[in-house]
This record gives C-alpha cells, structure tokens and sequence, in this order.
C-alpha cells in the first residue's frame, strides 16, 4: 500500500510569448508509508518542478498537461481548493532550501511554529504551546526553550533548518517533501540535520522524499532512489543496488564523476582527470527526439535516437529506462 | 624569515584577524577570526583549506588578497610584507593574487556581456587598448573552454557550469601567480564539478598556478589538494597530504570532518564499485 502514487505525470512551462517547455515527462513512482525516497537530479532535470506539482503549488506559467497523483486515496489534481489547504501543510508538509528565507526574521521561533498550526487546526493557548513545545523538542531535545524564545539570526544554519523540520512536522503530516534541505550547509551539519530526518522516520513513521544532487548523501539514508534526467525517471530502486550496480548509463556517469578517496594511506591518485559526461543537459525547449541522454550516452545506438525507451525492471524492484535493458 | 626547503610563494606568519563587536556601540568584544595562523605554499601547488563554516577559511582568502587588513602577522609574497604595503603599492600586487568566488551568478555583472566581463580587470589595470584588451579576453574564453561565439552572449545565457568557467577565466585574466578558489566548485552540479576540476587541473599546469582551494568537500581537496590543511576556529590544527589526514587524522577537527564525508558511513564508498 503506497500513500503517494504518481502516474504519468507530465507538467510544462509556457512563456509569455506561449513557447512551451517540457520540464516533466511521463514520470511515475510510488512512496510508501515511512519510507525514505531520495530523489537525485541536478539543475534542470525537474526535480523541483515535481515536488511542487505534488502540493499543486507550480506558478502561474506551470501546467500539469497529464497524469495524476493520488495522496491517501485522494486525486490531488481534481481536489477543490478546500481540500488542498488540508492536503498543504496539514498531510503534506513541504521544506524548501533556504532556511533563512523561509523564516520570518523578527518573530520568535516559537510563535513561528504556532502559525502554521493555527492555519490547520483550533487549538486553545495552552494546546497550541504544548503542540509547539512537542514539534520543537522532536528536533531539538536538549534546548527546546531556548530555541523557542529565539530569533532566526540568533541562530546557525543547522538550527534554522531543524526550525522548518519542526514547522513541517507540527500538524503531523504523513509525507514530508525535502527540496535540498542540506544545499547550504557544511559536511558535519549535513550529517546532524539528516540524521534528524532519519529519527523522524524512526519515531513517526513519516515518509520522505529527499531531493538533492548529491548521490553521496543518500547512500546509507535512502531506502530507494529515483534519478532523473531532463525530466524523466532514468532508474528507480533500492539504494543500494541503484548506487552501487547502476543500470542506467547516465547513473554510472554521474556516480563515476565523483572524486574518488584514497583507500588507505598509501594509494596517491590525487590531481588526475576525472571521468566527465560529455556534452552538456539538454534545453527544456529543444528536448532529443528518442531517449534524453541520447546525445551524450556513451552507450547508445541506433534505437536510442528514434522513440524513447519504455520503463523495464530486470531486477526486482529496480526499474530503468533504456534500450540496454530492453526498454 | 624561516627557511624552507622550497622557495615559496606565499608565505604566511602569524597571521592575526580580529573584529570588534560593532553591532553593540561601544562593545568590547572581539571576535577573533584568525589566530595566529602559518602556512607556506610553494609555486605551481595546490593547497586545499577546509574547515567548518565560521573556522575563518574565508576571512583568510581576504587577507592574503589584500582585501581585508589582517590585525597582526606577516604574509610573504614576491619578497616584500603585503600586511606593511600601503593601498597604492597594494594595488601593484592585487593583480598578482585573485579570487574565484562560489556563486558565479553574483560574481558576475547580469548587465555586462562575457566580453565585458573579461576586459574589465585589464581596464582597469591599464594594460593595452581596445583591440589588444578584446583579442587576449577572447583568448582567455577559449582556454576555459568556452568559444570565441560566446563573447558576446549576456550572463543570464550562460549555463552554471559555464558562468564559473566565465569566473576562472576573469580571475586568469591578468595573468596571476596565486588563485584563491573560495568554494568554487560548492554550487555546482556533481557532473559539472568534475568538469570544472578537471578545467582547473589543465589550467595549473598550462599557467604554473597556484592554487588555494577553500572548499567544505573533503574528497574533492583531497582529489585537487598537494597538502590539505585544516582550519577549526581560526587555527590551522593539521596540515599534510591529503592520505594522511584522511587515513591517519590526529586532530579532533580533523576526525569530524573526515567522519562527516557524505557517503563515507557506507563501505565501500559507492564510485569505487563501478
């Protein structure tokens, strides 16, 4: 039983002289209660056009032009208005990049908690500190008074972020979308404030959908991964076996661009080239005829170029797009 | 001035940055961003700096390219004390020390054109006319990659990969001797990052750069660093090749940086299985 299913979901762009471009095609998944998904793209590839589309929250110029998303039995793109500022927050709660964007600078942390459940519920004073008491302290044991007496300047990077995981969680929703939490933050809060995340899902059982461009951080974190490229779902599938057996040609690209780290004390490959994918992402507007990574696939032939490859899971569990594997 | 085995190019002693709280008038508290910190760097070598955010990585770059005046210490460049130089004599070594930024879209004028761009730093350095300024940009476009076509494209239409490569080749363009590369791959994509690693790589040995790569990516300064050094509140703790501080780290600072590599907590680390 999944709690979000997406089906075929394609969504474009038009500009104000009516030029449309594809941003997402065609892409399906499923997450599952208190499951971690992480979906990795880099710029361009959708990644933030499809989280948004998931609270129906894409800009004016946004269409959905196919597909559905059913959350919790519900059709998210036929509900009314009403029923999506339940969805909004409420079931679905949304965590952008930028922590310090997204939070008011001269109001107290805990007061800024406590708006986002007097937009979904009726509670009292006293209800409404104890609720804002509970999420805090979800994320921050040790200080939780502090922080709620706070402002957003008084605090790190780290500490703001864990501030909107506490806003997301506060009406206990059953799906958080994560769109770059870690981007701007160093290697050790990186770590602090994903492992917050993982507790989340431990003590709530909430799902999660982890966006990033980092492969790296979803390894050891992620229970499946979904990658996309240009728009499409290039592979799909437990962790592990996408990260470490990646069918996909653009996935073992990518994950063979990262700088590789000395095994032992011993092994010097330092300032040596890097393996690079050739070319560069396709324009949303002039997208390749076949399969996206076409032009840039070391692996490809004839087929490639001409339609695009249809999903296939060779392994159980683990789906790919590519003629390779007979899609 | 100590001796070391190899002439340096950069050598820096005892370097102090202080700032006084402003934001209460008449404070006294002092924040010290750098405590008395030394380090030399031989020319043609890759020194990469990290350090969690707020260790003083940043506050270092500005110093030694004469933006910021440290409080204290020496810093050794082309045989004179850049700390004792006065602005004008400052501005003959500017030329000499540049920085390449991570955000290449704010670092970038939207307004100007990558020509532009490029021409600017030897306006303003006065180093030939119109023609001469414009042949050696287009020159320098195309030894970051990018094509002669692309001079007069605005920056809004460049892609983020080649923005910092736009960066890079401003920062070459008067022929420095040391390039400070403050998080200069951290906004990047990773396939874009290996790209813009690799550029960097060609660019050291075809100029005989030197390199100060700031960078919070551990595996990257260990892929581009010949020594890393790593800062923690203002001090440099640890300093060696880059094996070492990985496999044998002896600072605590050190420990948790290399505990916090993303994807080190899996074995093996995922790339080396392809």
């Amino acid at each position: 039983m999944s709690i979000l299913e997406v089906r075929n979901l394609s969504v474009r762009y038009f500009s104000h002289t009516g030029v449309a471009s594809s941003a997402i095609m065609d892409v399906s998944f499923d997450v599952r209660p208190g499951e971690i998904l992480g979906m990795l793209g880099e710029s361009g590839s959708g990644k933030s056009t499809l989280a948004a589309s998931l609270l129906r929250l894409l800009p004016a110029n946004g269409k959905i032009q196919q597909g559905s998303i059913l959350f919790e039995g519900r059709d998210v793109l036929q509900a009314e208005l009403r029923e999506l500022e339940i969805i909004r927050g409420k079931r679905i709660a949304l965590i952008n990049q930028e922590p310090s964007a997204a939070l008011h600078p001269t109001m107290r942390i805990g007061d800024q908690v406590g708006e986002v459940l007097a937009a979904h519920e009726y509670l009292g004073k006293r209800a409404r500190r104890e609720r804002i008491q509970q999420a805090l302290s979800a994320v921050f044991p040790a200080e939780t008074e502090r922080i709620s007496f706070s402002y957003p300047h008084q605090l790190s990077g780290g500490q703001r972020q864990r501030v909107l995981i506490a806003q997301a969680i506060a009406c206990g929703p059953s799906l958080v979308v994560a769109d770059e939490p870690t981007a701007s933050l160093d290697p050790t809060t990186q770590r602090e404030v994903l492992s917050v995340f993982q507790g989340l899902r431990q003590k709530f059982g909430l799902a999660i959908i982890l966006i990033t461009h980092n492969p790296l951080l979803l390894a050891g974190l992620a229970d499946r991964v979904l990658i996309l490229y240009a728009g499409r779902v290039a592979e799909i599938g437990p962790t592990e076996s996408v990260l470490s057996t990646p069918m996909h040609p653009y996935t073992r690209a990518l994950l063979r661009c990262l700088p590789p780290l000395p095994c032992s004390a011993d092994e010097v490959n330092r300032k040596t080239m890097l393996p690079v994918i050739s070319g560069d992402a396709p324009n949303s507007a002039l997208l390749p005829q076949g399969c996206r990574f076409e032009p840039r696939c070391p692996d490809r032939f004839e087929a490639c170029g001409k339609r695009e490859p249809a999903a296939v899971s060779p392994n159980n569990g683990h789906t790919v797009c590519c003629f390779k594997f007979g899609g | 001035m100590r001796c070391t085995r190899m002439p340096s190019l950069i050598q820096v002693e005892h370097l102090v940055k202080r700032y006084s709280g402003r934001r209460v008038p008449g404070s006294r508290e002092v924040m010290s961003a750098l405590n008395d910190v030394s380090f030399s760097l031989a020319p043609g070598r890759t020194l990469a700096l990290v350090g969690e955010s707020g260790s003083g990585k940043s506050t270092l770059a500005l110093c030694l390219a004469g933006l910021e005046r440290p409080t204290s210490g020496r810093i050794w460049f082309g045989g004179r004390d850049i700390v004792a130089l006065d602005e004008k004599e400052l501005r003959t070594v500017r030329p000499q020390i540049q920085l390449v930024f991570q955000d290449p879209v704010s670092s970038l004028n939207p307004r100007f054109t990558a020509l532009e761009i490029l021409r600017e730093p030897l306006i303003v350095q006065r180093s030939g006319g119109r023609r001469e300024t414009s042949e050696s940009a287009l020159a320098m476009l195309e030894s970051v990659g990018l094509s002669r076509e692309m001079a007069s494209r605005g920056v809004g239409e460049f892609s983020g990969g080649q923005r910092q490569r736009l960066a890079i080749a401003r920062a070459l363009s008067l022929a420095p001797k040391l390039v400070i590369l403050d998080e200069a791959l951290s906004a990047l994509d990773c396939s874009v990052q290996a790209q813009i690693a690799n550029l960097l790589l060609e660019l050291q040995s075809s100029f005989a750069l030197t390199y100060l790569f700031i960078t919070h990516d551990l595996a990257m300064a260990a892929h581009l660093g010949d020594e890393i050094a790593v800062m923690d509140r203002g001090r440099v703790v640890e300093q060696g090749v880059p094996e070492k501080i990985l496999h044998t780290p002896e600072q605590e600072a050190t420990r948790r940086l290399v505990a916090a590599i993303p994807g080190s907590n899996v074995t093996p680390r995922l790339p080396r299985a392809l």
